[in-house]
């Protein structure tokens, strides 16, 4: 575990030298701003719901590029030779890089917290709703950062490893629209595959144990295929 | 300290490694020789744990670097060919970062960090971003890397490559200066480091240990004599016939200056006497000189470098390909693998004189 955390404090040296973490957070907070805005001025609601409903596409795309590198450039530098001969097990290294990157994305999301301030200011917001948003935010970035970081560790190219997570994951967006309306037996499945339909009731002030059951689930999948993935690398 | 056997490493249908056995014994410097793509740096992956063998067994300080890896690594400091380094780091981040990960206690660090980076001539360096170092500071903070956490084994892979001729002679002080206390294992495909630095020498060709032995031994194995170069005044012919009733000089080569103009040569002759194995015939030449009165001037005897044992060992391979040396036999590799290397080398040397 102290390895996790040593592993941790390198890739987050790593994400403040280099230009990618304000990139991830100057886009994130123009969008997200822009569309709290936008949304107040049209909805008069001191509400965040709407606008963090819409912030969902923009993670999709942003938390596989903070994850891109992760695995990928290390592969491609040689610098696994030194990571992996260093007395460190997979599974260390792997959980380390995880809470790095959840880490980076919560340190995006923190500057929105200013827009729940706001709405003190101007209004009387719900704070239930708002609270339960930042749990499914979170909950939603784990499986966000899983998934990239799976992603990374299946390809040396960190181009490629960034733009198969976005696809993977705006897929799963879109899983659930794209069967609304039509009928048959995979209806409730591919809406249970995915995302939105888990991200939505927290939005609302929902928190369901099987919208943490779905986020948590696919996370510890994702660690645990990359895990193996890195430990297989040995053996190709 | 390391004990190799029957290790064989291979990807997909290439053998990388061919059933390679050997030892490297506590406080030891060993030199892992061999042409590029011979399978140095695979052996030196297998051993840190980094790929797994395809059949053998490989033990290092006394744990089995397969089920072992974890104790494995605690025990050594490897420095991989390239010197793969986090470039966006600062020096002394990357070694603190490292020092960390092997598992130095908090409050040894900073003083293991210093000892390594004043060992490694990399302290005025310190802060700068590891990207923006040159090949030659890199490769020492690679080293510095390796010696952070005070392991009991260094495996470094080509650690003189691509520095210029200062800073290899400083590395090579440097590793000479670690092997004090460390056992080092230590790949190279340079000739003259492994005369300089290593106690003992492993040549592997093509993926097979071909030879085993101290560099001294290797040298005078493949060729007992010598050849000696002499310069002298006198008479040429007796001087000549009186080296040539030296027991044990096999031949005289000549060149007669008496006849060059005067005033233009200083008739100086020269010789080229081929001598025969074991013995040193410096004595008596001198001696023959002094008896006769005549001049001696210059005396120079060559030793067979290790370049020409290792060429002659790597090639005779390559054409030898249908007939393969006969592997090391049995699980007591040293004896073994003595007698493989003898017997190639009579054969190397009868091969030289059939030719």
């Amino acid at each position: 575990m102290t390895n996790s955390i040593t592993i941790f404090k390198r890739e987050m040296i790593s994400y403040f030298y280099s230009p990618i973490a304000y990139i991830v957070i100057a886009v994130f907070l123009l969008s997200s701003g822009y569309f709290f805005a936008r949304i107040l001025a049209l909805s008069q609601q001191a509400t965040l719901m709407y606008s963090l409903a819409n912030t969902q596409v923009i993670l999709s795309i942003l938390a596989p590029v903070i994850t891109m590198r992760l695995l990928s450039e290390e592969v491609k530098s040689g610098t696994i030779e030194m990571l992996m001969t260093a007395p460190v097990t997979d599974f260390e290294v792997v959980f380390g890089k995880f809470l790095a990157a959840l880490c980076l994305y919560l340190v995006m999301l923190a500057p929105t917290l200013l827009y729940v301030v706001f709405l003190g200011w101007v209004g009387e917001p719900d704070m239930g709703p708002i609270i339960s948003s930042y749990i499914g935010l979170a909950l939603m970035g784990s499986m966000f950062v899983s998934v990239g970081l799976l992603m990374s560790a299946l390809t040396r190219n960190q181009i490629v490893a960034g733009v198969l997570g976005i696809v993977t994951l705006v897929i799963l967006f879109y899983l659930g629209f794209a069967v609304s309306g039509t009928e048959g037996w995979y209806v409730p499945v591919l809406q249970y595959v995915g995302t939105y339909d888990h991200w939505e009731p927290f939005t609302k002030g929902l928190v369901d144990t099987k919208d943490i059951i779905y986020y948590v689930s696919i996370t510890v999948l994702c660690l645990f295929i990359t895990i193996r993935t890195l430990e297989s690398s040995k053996w190709r | 300290m390391i004990q190799v056997e029957h290790l064989s490493k291979r990807f997909g249908d290439k053998t990388a490694v061919d059933d390679i056995s050997f030892r490297v014994d506590e406080g030891e410097i060993l030199g892992f020789l061999g042409p590029n793509g011979a399978g140095k740096s695979t052996t030196m992956r297998i051993l840190t744990g980094f790929l797994p063998a395809t059949s053998g067994t490989a033990r290092v300080a006394g744990y089995d670097v397969f089920t072992d890896s974890l104790n494995v690594r605690k025990q050594i400091g490897y420095l991989p060919e390239n010197v793969p380094l986090y470039l966006d780091m600062r020096v002394n981040e990357y070694l603190t970062f490292r020092a960390q990960l092997k598992g130095v206690p908090r409050k040894d660090r900073r003083a293991r960090i210093q000892e390594a980076l004043e060992k490694c001539g990399v302290v005025e360096v310190q802060n700068q971003i590891v990207g923006t170092l040159s090949k030659g500071y890199r490769q020492r903070v690679g080293l510095a890397d390796t010696m952070v956490h005070n392991p009991r084994i260094l495996i470094l892979d080509e650690p003189t490559i691509g520095l210029d001729p200062n800073q290899i002679r400083q590395v090579r002080s440097l590793i000479k200066e670690l092997g004090k206390k460390h056992t080092i294992l230590l790949s190279t495909h340079i000739l003259p480091e492994v005369e300089m630095i290593c106690g003992r020498v492993i040549i592997i060709n093509n993926g097979k240990l071909v030879a085993m032995d101290t560099p001294g031994n290797l040298t005078s194995k493949l060729r007992g004599g010598a050849t000696i170069h002499l310069e002298a005044k006198g008479p040429f012919r007796q001087i000549k016939a009186g080296l040539e009733g030296i027991p044990s000089v096999l031949s005289v080569k000549g060149e007669d200056e008496s006849a060059a103009p005067s005033g233009t040569r200083t008739k100086t002759h020269r010789f080229v006497l081929e001598t025969d194995k074991g013995r040193d015939v410096r004595e008596e030449v001198f001696n023959a000189f002094v008896e006769n009165k005549w001049v001696l001037l210059g005396m120079k005897k060559e030793a067979v470098t290790l370049e020409e044992v290792f060429h002659q060992i790597t090639t005779r391979e390559a054409e030898e390909a249908a007939g393969p040396l006969p592997p090391a036999e049995g699980p007591a590799p040293k004896g073994g693998i003595k007698e493989t290397v003898s017997g190639l080398l009579s054969r190397v040397k009868s091969k030289g004189s059939r030719a």
